[in-house]
């Protein structure tokens, strides 16, 4: 009986470690192909409002919102791609235009948008970001804050061409 | 069934209890600081959904006779009159959440919200819709006591799990504490009632004075 529980333990110890190596292996091919296109995330569009005007900062600010917009495939970053944000914050409710602003990636496709404090709204601390222009495929993505009194969020964009 | 068989201070005892349990979640959630940045219509969602919660807990406690004065068949009224504002008090909730955010509403409708407490809560409420439904016809459909009890316990336990999940995930108004607390409590009546009614036995158990 001992007997049989050594093997089986070792059975799964091996299975295990060899599943490990296997799944490992498997991501590998994946990342060679390119970087994969973000898929938009469940939620994302609510409450969207297209052809939020580009802003300075949204209201009086005091959170950040940001992130990378990259190019599918080689990656490659994306200057001047236009990315709408909006949430529920301490200034609006999300269907509320003042809680909605744009801003363009910068030259290494970076952007960084000053908005009011985000607060938790339908159960969580979320925001919401658009890409939705012509040149790539719309993505719409919901981030949830780890925390509710963070006072930054980020989220990335993989776009695919149109 | 008789309730207790206890004195007045336990019986007082069990009153000041529920009506703590109750009212806590009330009073922390008035003083809530996210009520400063939402309207009145989604304010009253969120208070809608917590006197639910609240009222909940007088249900198991009435169906098993165990409010003191509120045994057998008055218990059993006032079950029903719970149970309609109960209904009442969810629609609030969906329709208020339905005004301040009409998409995140369909999404959790549906069961393809990002939130997964939204799906617990959608169940919930259909079982809340088909307890009341059942209940209002069911001399009509003359469907037997013992049929009814078991479906009515199904139901029941469906709503306590589904809100309990549903109310323990979401960060909101409701203040965590006092929400883990009656949400503690009311699995504990759910559960204590279900045993006590024996609805899982064969036969059930003759009642005195049902």
């Amino acid at each position: 009986m001992a007997d049989l529980v050594t093997t089986r333990r070792r059975f799964l110890t091996s299975t295990g470690a060899l599943m490990a190596v296997g799944l490992g292996g498997l991501t590998e091919p994946a990342r060679a192909q390119g970087v994969a296109p973000t898929p938009s995330m469940r939620g994302g569009a609510n409450n969207y409002r297209p052809g939020a005007p580009i802003v300075k900062r949204i209201g009086g600010g005091g959170f950040w919102m940001t992130g990378t917009v990259r190019r599918a495939g080689d990656g490659v970053p994306l200057p001047g791609q236009r990315i709408q944000i909006w949430a529920h914050t301490t200034e609006g409710h999300e269907r509320d235009a003042r809680s909605h602003g744009a801003t363009l990636t910068d030259e290494n496709g970076e952007f960084r948008l000053e908005m009011p404090q985000i607060v938790p709204a339908f159960g969580q601390a979320h925001g919401h970001l658009a890409y939705d222009s012509e040149e790539f495929e719309s993505v719409f993505l919901r981030p949830v804050m780890r925390r509710s009194s963070d006072t930054s969020l980020s989220a990335d964009f993989v776009l695919r061409p149109a | 069934m008789r309730g207790i068989g206890a004195g007045p201070v336990v019986k007082a005892l069990v009153w000041v209890l529920v009506t703590a349990a109750m009212i806590a979640p009330v009073i922390a959630a008035a003083n809530s600081p996210l009520l400063a940045w939402r309207d009145p219509i989604y304010i009253a969602a969120g208070f809608a959904g917590i006197l639910g919660l609240s009222l909940m807990l007088l249900q198991p406690l009435l169906a098993g006779g165990d409010l003191p004065g509120l045994s057998g068949m008055r218990g059993r009224r006032v079950h029903r009159i719970v149970g309609g504002l109960l209904l009442v008090a969810v629609i609030f909730h969906v329709a208020g959440l339905w005004v301040t955010s009409p998409p995140d509403v369909v999404d959790a409708l549906l069961f393809v919200s990002p939130t997964p407490f939204s799906a617990w809560g959608v169940i919930a409420m259909w079982a809340v819709i088909a307890s009341g439904v059942f209940a209002a016809l069911r001399r009509r459909m003359r469907v037997p006591p013992r049929v009814w009890r078991r479906f009515h316990t199904a139901l029941a336990v469906v709503i306590v799990m589904g809100t309990v999940v549903h109310a323990v995930q979401i960060e909101g108004t409701i203040e965590t504490v006092t929400k883990l607390g009656l949400c503690a409590l009311v699995i504990a009546a759910t559960i204590r009632t279900v045993v006590k009614l024996q609805v899982l036995a064969k036969r059930p158990r003759r009642q005195p004075d049902a």
